[in-house]
């Protein structure tokens, strides 16, 4: 009785251990294909990506890539997470060089369906990230900045706003 | 404060039946009665607790350092359905009144995928405090553990006490029985919607 | 019963949601969509299929004390394998469908089919059996998703037919019990042999 439970528990173990050899290299690519294409999403074509790193700021951590043309960084990829209205919310912020946001795009997020989740569809406030300036003030016209918030959605818009004010500080301590 | 934040999220915000939808099939088995749904209720909360804390330091100490972390469903199932087995013999001999109450629940704990969900929760998602966000430590798990399965009796006792009600109406034929309760869970969770956004 | 009727009898007579009433998590949970239901539903088609065939293959062997926890871990096996090939192939639906890929272990369904079909007949009909049943279950999956996405999103299958929202209640969780309750007084209505 135990020895059929121990040989059926063996062989499982063994057959998964191979299926996981042979589906390893494949899960590391499609990984790394899903965070390149978050990447160059974000960012000018015809740069070079470099490895990970990890900065520093305001007390939180903070995962970047550098993309350099012609041995030059031109841009950084942030990602940036805050707390929205449903739960983290999760960035990936294309920053050039001299601070000014390329374009932003949601890696993760749990806002309500049809409010706050629109930060991923509404093109009106999704294009004014483009070339949205360093200098700029970070905060929703409603509490006297530049960002035009999703219609009845302040607080993912608040959210969203802070993850890319939080990226954009990232960038210039790194730039100092 | 982190505590505080798991407790309100787990309970309320992200309530286990109503808005993560895990431990669904006991949930309408057995809530026709308010006594057996607290009997339910009860065993849940005690084998999750168990669970988690068993499969949390297998995950830690076995599985990661090890690389066997492939090994994951396979094993957090086998820990639990082990851990019932346990339960109930341990129950059987040490206090018989409460394996009276809550013995015939036991074995349809295995197959409760509360349980299970709440043990790979635990150990594969990253819980957010404020700015912060990490993996929780064992005492954060046990919390998390306990104000889940305190959340799942909250829904499922609130939810008997509206079914028994229920059941002396008089509804439309087709709607007897789980549509009508369905119907009733629907308004549940849209109260419970309320609490979105607290946390 | 013939091999046709074991194909069929999983969406009407056998449905398992709306008649045998299992697996009722990920029902309300992946439906959100047409399209996260149908992905849903295949997924448990795998696992169904070959765990069917493996443990009608391996019953006679087991003692009859230990064959719940054998099927659970034959099972496992299969729904772990799945979870790799998803995570390698299709890793968009992986993430969608997330913590209840690895559920499918404790979905009643599949050990519901292990215990009361699969032990007992050919690994042929066992497949088979796996196979109508999976279908079963793809098929409610995929019809509540439409139903949800179509009132939720105003979309179906991600083709979009009115501009803005839809009733954003079906998508979230309330729609979910609501539109299986008022589904299944349908079905009861339409479909039910007495």
């Amino acid at each position: 009785m135990a020895l059929c439970l121990t040989a059926v528990c063996l062989i499982c173990s063994s057959v998964l251990a191979g299926v996981y050899a042979l589906t390893f290299e494949p899960i590391k690519a499609a990984s790394q294909k899903a965070l390149e294409q978050s990447i160059s999403a974000v960012l000018p074509e015809g740069l070079e990506l470099s490895e990970a790193a990890v900065a520093n700021q305001g007390g939180q951590t903070y995962e970047y890539y550098a993309a350099s043309k012609a041995g030059e960084t031109a841009a950084y990829a942030v990602k940036s997470t805050v707390i929205g209205f449903g739960g983290p919310l999760t960035l990936m912020v294309g920053i050039l060089a001299d601070g000014s946001v390329y374009n932003t795009s949601v890696l993760s997020h749990s806002e309500t369906p049809g409010l706050g989740a629109k930060c991923t569809s509404d093109a009106k406030f999704m294009e004014q990230w483009k070339g949205f300036p360093a200098n700029a003030n970070f905060s929703v016209k409603k509490d006297g900045g530049d960002v035009d918030a999703i219609t009845a959605s302040t607080i993912t818009s608040r959210a969203y706003t802070l993850a890319v004010k939080n990226a954009v500080d990232v960038v210039k301590s790194l730039s100092k | 404060m982190e505590y505080l934040i798991i407790i309100i999220s787990a309970i309320f915000v992200n309530n286990i039946l109503l808005a993560q939808f895990l431990g669904i099939c006991p949930f309408l088995g057995v809530s026709n009665k308010l006594s057996t749904a607290t009997g339910m209720s009860g065993a849940v909360c005690f084998v999750i607790t168990l669970a988690t804390v068993v499969t949390f330091l297998l995950n830690k100490y076995l599985l990661v350092p090890f690389g066997l972390e492939f090994l994951q469903t396979i094993s957090f199932i086998l820990v639990i359905a082990a851990l019932v087995q346990m339960v109930e013999i341990v129950l059987k001999k040490i206090s018989p009144s409460m394996y009276q109450a809550l013995g015939i629940f036991l074995p349809l704990i295995t197959t409760n995928c509360a349980v299970l969900g709440v043990a790979i929760t635990v150990v594969t998602k990253e819980f957010t405090f404020g700015a912060e966000s990490h993996m929780l430590n064992l005492a954060q798990a046990v919390v998390y553990a306990l104000a889940t399965s305190v959340g799942y009796a909250i829904a499922m006792i609130l939810f008997a006490g509206l079914r028994e009600h229920l059941a002396g109406n008089d509804v439309p034929k087709s709607f007897k029985g789980l549509p009508i309760a369905l119907i009733t869970v629907s308004i549940m969770a849209m109260a419970f919607l309320g609490f979105s956004g607290m946390v | 019963m013939s091999k046709l009727s074991i194909i069929t009898k999983g969406f009407i007579k056998d449905n398992p949601t709306f008649v045998l009433v299992l697996g009722m998590c990920p029902t309300l949970a992946t439906t959100t969509s047409a399209m996260n239901g149908l992905e849903m539903g295949l997924a448990t088609l795998f696992v169904l299929v070959l765990s069917n065939m493996v443990i009608s293959a391996i019953a006679p062997l087991v003692p009859d004390k230990v064959h719940i926890p054998v099927y659970i871990v034959v099972i496992a096996t299969f729904v772990t394998v799945l979870q790799f090939v998803m995570q390698a192939y299709t890793p968009g639906a992986y993430q969608t469908l997330g913590l209840f890929i690895p559920l499918i272990v404790v979905n009643c369904i599949v050990l519901g089919r292990a215990e009361a079909f699969a032990n007992k007949n050919g690994i042929v009909d066992s497949a088979l059996d796996g196979i109508g049943i999976g279908l079963g279950f793809t098929a409610s999956l995929t019809v509540i998703g439409i139903v949800r996405e179509i009132l939720g999103s105003g979309s179906i299958f991600g083709w979009k037919f009115i501009s803005g929202d839809g009733i954003l209640a079906f998508v979230m969780a309330p729609g979910a019990f609501l539109a299986l309750g008022y589904l299944m007084v349908l079905f009861n209505k339409f479909l039910k042999k007495n």
